[in-house]
């Protein structure tokens, strides 16, 4: 344990339901970029594109693209399935925590659920920065060990026939789940089905809905 | 270590709080944390299992009242003081030191979007030959290390299955502790919920984890 008198100021309420931080973390994170920008450490015109990098450039909308192509063409769910990382860069996204990607489909008999117990690991190129949800305690201890309860407070209630498999991303593998194609959509685009997928369908906590 | 950030499988750790459409960053100090460790990572002086390891040693209490990025803001913090990018007297003054040298140049904005999109790979070419085949039964270990591991409390001393193999990865456990990056085949390991959890879980439902073979023993 390394000795620490410098660990930032804590309140005595939890963060993971989204409550307003402390003004001093702000302050404290200022002060900080501040000595690291007067040190010639960091740039913050380069802060400013990581932000905007993520904040704009990258989320769920580019792993939509990625389901609704391998559901409108059936070779490029087969090369999805059988080596994610390279079918995902024909779409043009990789990149940091995507670099390792595994694709697990969902069927009528298997349900995939993504999870990190140990920190938040998460597809950043295909899905962006994970939502507090995912990187709450709650998620991280519950998804492992009662993952139909998990998915029946977020509406999603199983039946027992159907295999849950939770994948804790314990390694540098990132998962994507492939969620299963509604029934009523076979007149659809693929824009418009890339349009239906929603981040949470790609975590598996949740199906794909026909609006 | 069997830290508190090891939190599969507890109970008490509150109810699942769904924000709708939450922003990307609920505060622009979380932002700039998240950009800062990026842009601090940048000059290699540390790695990505040794930054875990970092916040994993955040003493438990605090890590579990923390959020995600004032977790971020620990290990950023530790990790430039203890690999000599700043100075403890420099973060409490905020100002540089007298005669601090000034580094340069630091990642450059132009350079942000192509870092992002290249990322790191952790596979490596090794002479190493997998030990297990898809289809081999494996049991976990019974390790509890003090340092950093990545084979959670709740799949140590199980029985699974080998699901797939990923090729040889950056081993985490020795990495964090800069004792070289001993890469080693990955598996996937499948677990049965049952073996694990006991009859709380589904009879059908499964775990799967991705274990390095250093974790792995045969059944």
């Amino acid at each position: 344990m390394s000795a620490n008198p410098d660990h930032p100021h804590i309140h005595n309420h939890a963060h993971d339901h989204g409550q307003e931080p402390p003004s001093d973390t702000a302050l404290r994170v200022k002060a900080l970029e501040s000595l690291l920008t007067e040190k010639g450490l960091v740039d913050p015109a380069a802060l400013d594109a990581t932000i905007d990098y993520y904040e704009n450039k990258v989320g769920p909308r580019n792993g939509a693209r990625v389901v609704a192509r391998a559901w409108t063409d059936p070779a490029y769910k087969v090369r999805l399935l059988a080596d994610a990382t390279t079918a995902i860069a024909e779409l043009g996204y990789s990149g940091a925590q995507g670099e390792h990607m595994v694709a697990v489909e969902n069927t009528p008999t298997v349900h995939n659920m993504i999870v990190c117990t140990l920190c938040s690991c998460y597809p950043w190129p295909v899905l962006g920065l994970p939502p507090n949800w995912y990187k709450s305690a709650a998620y991280r201890s519950r998804a492992v060990i009662e993952p139909r309860a998990v998915l029946r407070e977020l509406g999603l209630n199983l039946p027992t026939s159907v295999e849950v498999r939770v994948w804790d991303s314990t390694a540098e593998v990132r998962y994507l789940v492939v969620p299963e194609r509604p029934a009523g959509t076979e007149h659809m685009s693929e824009d418009q089905l890339a349009a239906l997928v929603t981040r949470d369908a790609m975590v598996g906590t949740a199906r794909v809905q026909v609006a | 270590m069997n830290g508190a950030h090891d939190m599969g499988g507890m109970h008490g750790l509150g109810p699942l709080v769904v924000e709708p459409n939450e922003p990307v960053f609920h505060e622009p100090w979380e932002a700039r944390v998240y950009a800062l460790s990026g842009a601090m990572g940048a000059w290699g002086r540390w790695n990505i299992d040794a930054s875990r390891q970092q916040i994993e040693q955040m003493p438990a209490p605090d890590y579990l009242r923390a959020s995600y990025y004032e977790r971020w803001l620990f290990a950023l913090v530790e990790n430039a003081v203890r690999y000599g990018l700043i100075t403890r007297e420099e973060v409490e003054s905020g100002r540089p030191s007298p005669g601090a040298s000034k580094l340069m140049p630091p990642l450059q904005a132009t350079m942000v979007t192509e870092l992002r999109r290249r990322g790191s790979p952790k596979t490596r070419s090794v002479d190493r030959q997998p030990q297990y085949r898809p289809g081999d039964a494996v049991r976990t270990r019974n390790i509890h290390p003090t340092t950093h591991t990545r084979l959670p409390r709740y799949a140590r001393d199980k029985q699974g299955v080998i699901m797939a193999l990923h090729g040889a990865h950056v081993f985490p456990d020795t990495n964090a502790q800069f004792q070289g990056e001993n890469p080693q085949p990955l598996y996937t390991v499948k677990f049965e919920a049952r073996t694990l959890w006991g009859d709380v879980a589904g009879p059908r439902d499964t775990v799967c984890l991705d274990l390095w073979e250093d974790y792995l023993e045969p059944a």
